[in-house]
């Protein structure tokens, strides 16, 4: 019996006055795969942002691989995080952004070796070997020279992709890793999700992409309005859901 | 490229060959502009007074180039130092500390509030107000005391003036180019584990850059000619080595001529060096393939490159 990956309590987060997250309880184990779904505006995305701590947690609890996200309990006061301890948390933890958000200023391979060599201190060298590998197992051996200008959205994406894996994290998070691709290049990005997924990869992903939640996904988290309608194996969530909130989303996107 | 099979298939048309619309008036435009400036040009060369061989005689004279050199100097430092304390003041500005930014904000309204010229003075008569300075600990014993008037010289305070003055402009150039880099950008960089200071050195400022270099070159345009002011505290720059010789001579339009004819030969310059600046900080942000290196030649046979 291992310790889950990632595990949130009653997980609040309030934006000025709205409350986007309202209490959001789940567990993912390690080399698990959850998919969290739900209407736009459902608190997907922020919940995500929470996990690497781009955005801060009100109130509950929220911990990643059995340590708090941005502070320290010493007995039962919870300290901040220093900046520099905050980023090397973050480094453990890849994510991927719906806009993919590369660095347009350098190529392909560059955005791979940037940050093994200035977070890591790797040597050039070696960050590019393992880049070029990485870059090769999603498929763009031959754009390691290549601009993200000059890439298709689909390509762009699998560049991030190997840009976190990059970093050797031990969970993936990714927010509608193809919700801003054409409809022709979604595959390409998913079967290399797919293969990270048969790797053992513990991976969140939040997605409209029924399909891939249903063949890879351990678990299917429907979310609305802040919180966690219901969760469960895809064979139960999107099959036979239980909440007929879950039913009326299923039916607007199948 | 599938599309270009498609229409070979069908027998590619012959191109359009159509009569042009006749445009008579960009004849005349085009006429009028022309008789102006040849008479502006015929004028100028046949009008005796310009006394064009004087100003050949002092156009490579020793104290000019020297003045030259001067200028060239004061534009270099003050830049430099307005560069500098630009990106300084830009992220203070942008920092979460309230004292910080508000500090980089007093700077920025004080000095931009003030004349660069009337800054020149101040900076020119600072032994006035503080004849000695002390080098130590705040409100402690302080170890060095050097004499300001010695320590201020004309070109020193030239240097301070215009260099604190450009800070301020450049503030608001650095600050405009770091907020158009998107957000995004810092989400990627911080979910990889990188620190504040290198996303702002690695991500935020080399792309802030495409939009800093074009009103950069414009800035240091302008301070090239804004040097001229610091012969009011008798920098020997470009203007007053000529002032001083036709203050002798007399010829005082020839000698502005001279100092004009290397003002613009400096600018001229400065116009090159933008341009290969802009193209270095502007790849990744064309889809041609060889944006970095080379000229964009190919661009005009094929707009998108080699995709």
């Amino acid at each position: 019996m291992s310790a889950p990956m990632v595990s949130a309590e009653g997980v609040h987060k309030r934006f000025g006055r709205q409350e986007v997250l309202k209490g959001i309880t789940l567990e993912i184990m390690p080399g698990e795969v959850m998919c969290l779904l739900g209407p736009s505006g459902s608190g997907k995305s922020t919940f995500l942002r929470c996990i690497n701590h781009l955005e801060k947690i009100n109130a509950g609890r929220l911990s990643v691989d059995g340590e708090l996200v941005g502070y320290r309990q010493v007995g039962d006061k919870l300290h901040e995080l220093r900046e520099s301890e905050v980023a090397r948390k973050r480094a453990e933890i890849g994510m991927v952004f719906q806009h993919f958000n590369l660095f347009p200023h350098m190529t392909a391979l560059e955005n791979v070796t940037c940050a093994p060599i200035h977070v890591r201190g790797l040597a050039r060298e070696h960050a590019r070997e393992r880049a070029r590998e990485l870059l090769g197992r999603v498929g763009l051996a031959d754009k390691l020279d290549s601009y993200p200008a000059q890439l298709s959205g689909g390509q762009q994406q699998r560049v991030a992709i190997a840009r976190s894996l990059a970093m050797e994290p031990k969970l993936m998070l990714f927010d509608e890793p193809t919700s801003a691709l054409d409809p022709e290049l979604v595959g390409e990005v998913l079967a290399a999700m797919q293969q990270l997924a048969r790797d053992g990869m513990t991976m969140i992903v939040v997605t409209h992409e029924i399909g891939f939640a249903r063949e890879v996904a351990d678990t299917v988290v429907f979310m609305d309005g802040g919180v966690v309608v219901e969760s469960g194996p895809p064979s139960e969530v999107l099959v036979n859901p239980r909440h007929e909130r879950t039913r009326t989303f299923l039916s607007k996107v199948l | 490229m599938p599309s270009t099979e498609v229409t070979e298939e069908g027998g590619r048309p012959d191109d359009i060959v159509a009569v042009p619309v006749r445009r008579p008036g960009r004849w005349i435009a085009a006429a009028i502009v022309v008789v102006i400036a040849a008479s502006l040009i015929r004028s100028v060369l046949t009008n005796p007074r310009f006394e064009w061989s004087v100003v050949g005689d002092y156009l490579f004279d020793h104290r000019i180039l020297e003045g030259l050199v001067v200028t060239i100097e004061l534009t270099v430092i003050a830049m430099a130092i307005g560069i500098v304390l630009g990106v300084v003041l830009a992220v203070m500005r942008l920092s979460a500390n309230p004292l910080v930014a508000g500090a980089s904000w007093l700077y920025i309204w004080f000095f931009r509030g003030t004349p660069v010229l009337v800054q020149l003075f101040f900076w020119y008569y600072i032994a006035a107000l503080y004849p000695k300075l002390g080098l130590g600990i705040p409100f402690g014993p302080a170890f060095i005391h050097p004499n300001v008037n010695t320590l201020i010289t004309a070109f020193r305070a030239a240097v301070l003036g215009l260099g604190l003055n450009e800070g301020a402009y450049m503030a608001e150039i650095v600050r405009a180019g770091m907020i158009s880099v998107d957000e995004g950008q810092t989400d990627a960089a911080q979910s990889l584990g990188m620190s504040r200071l290198q996303t702002l050195r690695r991500i935020v400022l080399p792309q802030a850059m495409r939009v800093i270099i074009p009103p950069t070159g414009n800035e240091t345009i302008s301070m090239l000619k804004t040097t001229s002011l610091a012969s009011v505290i008798a920098v020997t720059e470009l203007l007053y080595s000529s002032e001083q010789i036709f203050a002798v001579n007399y010829k005082t339009i020839q000698l502005l001529i001279v100092a004009s004819i290397w003002y613009i030969v400096c600018t001229s310059v400065l116009y090159v060096g933008q341009h290969y600046l802009e193209r270095y900080y502007g790849r990744g942000a064309s889809r041609e393939v060889n944006a970095r290196r080379g000229l964009r030649l190919g661009a005009l046979a094929s707009p998108r490159g080699g995709r």
